[in-house]
Formats: structure tokens, sequence, C-alpha cells
């Protein structure tokens, strides 16, 4: 049942309008320069946070169509009846979710390393952070679409949820596009592992608690 | 013979109001139930009760596997009937959607189905999951007379072959059934 769930969170999130937060993305970082000015040294210094913010703002776009839908339509309720557990349900949307966000969000960081002025190296080293970092917003996305799944005004309450949990992550991610030498690209995968390790038992917490 | 469903002095409150209390349950194979009472007594909360999806306050319940027709739909509305059906890999799809009429909706897709149709789907759905026991919470909403007809001849041919039903439902459902009425 796992493997068919992935495929339909991917089949779904390709229908759903997979383009819109990528383009969300990109006009972000296209707003960095319009916001801070031209000067390319500064833009350099702190392109690579921008891109971190352009990419957590973009991962709060979908929450709202992650795990709601299928609470309302009972879909998670008949793949209780089949006997598939809430954590392995949490842990297939993250997975789909990711195969739909995580490979889009990277192709457009390479344009979007431009936007904001930087350079050869400094975009490998971007890319690489939004690889490491993505699957933890992914995860994290899922985890709060699941805690706010039901409630009214959701879509605010996900992006108050979500964004102070993200701090440790856009912290070492960012630091991690500036600096190769440093640790914080492997302090970023750590909270990375953390979030994807926890955010399936969350998820299967959440979905059993919102049970009327 | 072993019993399909047993509950034990079940109890369930909902919003601080206790719905039932002390309530025992036992289905047979070859047997079925019809839960009635009035609005707001705890018929769909037993069924959700025991669906699993719902702890008692009290007592236990036991089961065999269980399919579910409650007023989620659960089927994938952008996709054709036949794909959205089959995704819960029912061994007994391609019997279930001719026992409900559905074998010509196959390539309509969900979005478009009428209400008693998306009915039928979702009854068609426990049919086809060829487990011994059905939980259907209002089975006949929606349904004209040929697809409670339909139903009827479904849930009779599924007895014939040792299963059982609980159904709770405020209209009259055909056929011989015991019956167990809640909010008195």
């Amino acid at each position: 049942m796992t493997g068919s769930l992935i495929a339909r969170e991917v089949r779904r999130g390709l229908h759903g309008g997979a383009w819109l937060p990528v383009a969300f993305f990109l006009l972000v970082a296209t707003i960095v320069p319009f916001a801070v000015g031209p000067d390319a040294r500064l833009l350099a210094r702190i392109g690579g946070g921008a891109l971190w913010i352009a990419a957590l703002t973009s991962a709060m776009l979908p929450i709202e169509r992650l795990i709601e839908p299928d609470r309302a339509d009972g879909m998670l309720d008949q793949l209780a009846m089949t006997g598939t557990a809430e954590e392995a349900v949490g842990a297939a949307k993250m997975i789909g979710h990711w195969l739909t966000f995580g490979p889009l969000l990277l192709i457009a960081a390479v344009p979007g390393s431009f936007l904001v002025g930087l350079d050869g190296p400094a975009l490998a080293r971007s890319l690489v952070s939004l690889a490491i970092g993505t699957p933890g917003l992914a995860a994290l996305a899922v985890a709060v679409a699941a805690l706010t799944a039901g409630l009214p005004r959701a879509g605010a309450l996900a992006g108050l949820l979500m964004m102070p949990l993200a701090v440790p992550l856009v912290i070492f991610g960012a630091a991690a596009t500036g600096d190769g030498e440093s640790a914080a690209l492997k302090l970023e995968a750590a909270i990375a592992l953390l979030l994807i390790a926890g955010s399936p038992f969350v998820t299967g917490a959440a979905i059993r608690a919102s049970r009327t | 013979m072993r019993p399909l469903l047993r509950g034990e002095a079940l109890a369930l409150v909902r919003g601080g109001r206790p719905l039932f209390e002390g309530l025992d349950l036992e289905l047979g194979p070859g047997e079925a139930m019809h839960v009635t009472g009035p609005n707001g007594s705890g018929k769909s909360s037993l069924i959700r009760l025991v669906a699993g999806l719902l702890r008692p306050n009290a007592g236990k319940i036991e089961r065999a596997d269980a399919a579910l027709a409650d007023e989620g739909l659960a089927l994938d509305r952008e996709l054709p009937l036949g794909r959205a059906l089959a995704f819960w890999n029912g061994p007994r799809l391609a019997e279930a959607m001719i026992a409900f009429g559905l074998e010509g909706l196959a390539r309509v897709p969900v979005r478009l189905l009428s209400t008693g149709q998306a009915k039928r789907a979702q009854l068609a759905r426990v049919m086809a999951s060829g487990v011994p026991l059905w939980l259907l919470d209002e089975p006949l909403n929606g349904l004209d007379r040929a697809g409670t007809a339909e139903l009827e001849s479904a849930i009779a041919i599924h007895r014939a072959n040792g299963g059982a039903v609980l159904a709770a439902s405020h209209l009259q459902l055909g056929g011989d059934w015991r019956r167990m009425e809640l909010g008195q």
C-alpha cells in the first residue's frame, strides 16, 4: 500500500500545481535585488540566506493540500481500514511530497542563484545545502499539515507553526551556502534527518487525534 | 463457530454526552444487524467504533477484517472511476462494479458522478475488498430503487457466502435483519 500511496502523492502533486512553489521561489528570489539594491557584493553576501527564505516560504504553499483533502474525503479512514499504519501514511506523504517539490526546487535554484548574485562555487554550495535541506522542509510541511488539518484558518496557522520550527534548518542551511569549510552542512544534515525521522510519527499521531 | 464481530460492554462518550454504555454486540457468519435510532443517537459513532476509527470509553471489540462505507467517498476525484477504485486493490473489483451497475462508468471521472453513483461506487469498494465484515453507515442515502435492489442482492450473496453486515440506517432495509435500537 505504501508504494501505491507514494505514487498517488506524486501524481496528485504533479496535477495539483507542482510548479506553484517553484514559481513562488523564483519570485521571492527576484524580489531580493529589488529590495536590497543592486550592490553585487552585498547581494552575494546575503544571497544564500535569501534563497533559503525563498525555499521556506515556497515550502509552505502546498501545506493545505497535503493532508486535509484526504481527511475530509475519508481517505485516511479507508487507509486505516486496510491496515495501513498512520505513520506509514505520513512517511509515504513525506516521500511523495518531496519528490514533487525537492527536485523542481533544486532546478529552480540555478536561475535563483543568479538572481541573488551568487557565483559558481556559491551556487554549488547552495545546491548541496538545498538538496540536504528540502527533505527536511518536506517532512516539516507534512507534519504541520497533519497538525492543522481540519482547523479553521489552517493555512495561516500552518505558517505560524512551521516558520519557528524551521529556524534551525534555516540557520545551518543558510550558513552552509556561505562557507564550505565549517560544520554547518553536517549540522544541517543532522537537523534534516531529525525532522525526517520524527515527521511520520507526528503525522501519524495528528491523524489519529483528528478523527471524530 | 467464531463470530466475525464481538463487542462487550461497549460505552462511548462524545462531547461529554454518553451515547451508549454496556452495549453487547455479536455477529456471526451470515448474520446481519440493522442499527436504528433517532438522529444523534450514536449510529454512525457505533459504526466508526466497530471500524476501529474511534476508541470505546469502556469495553472491547474483536472483529475480523472489515470494510467501511460512510459519508467519505475516499476516491480520487480527478481519476476515472475504474482507476480510482483500483487504488484500493480489491480482489473482487470487476465483480463488484458489475453488481452495482458501474461497468459503464469506469472511464468517467469521479468528480462527475452523481450522489447515487458515488454511493454505488462506495458500496462497490466495500464489496470489492472481499473482507468478511461490511460496515455500512446509511447505505441507502442517495440510492434509487435499482440501486437499493442491487445493494440488497449484494448483501444477500455476501451473507450466503458467510459474511456479516452491520448497517446503520433510519430507512427500512430489505431482507432479514436483527435489529438494535440506540437512544432509548
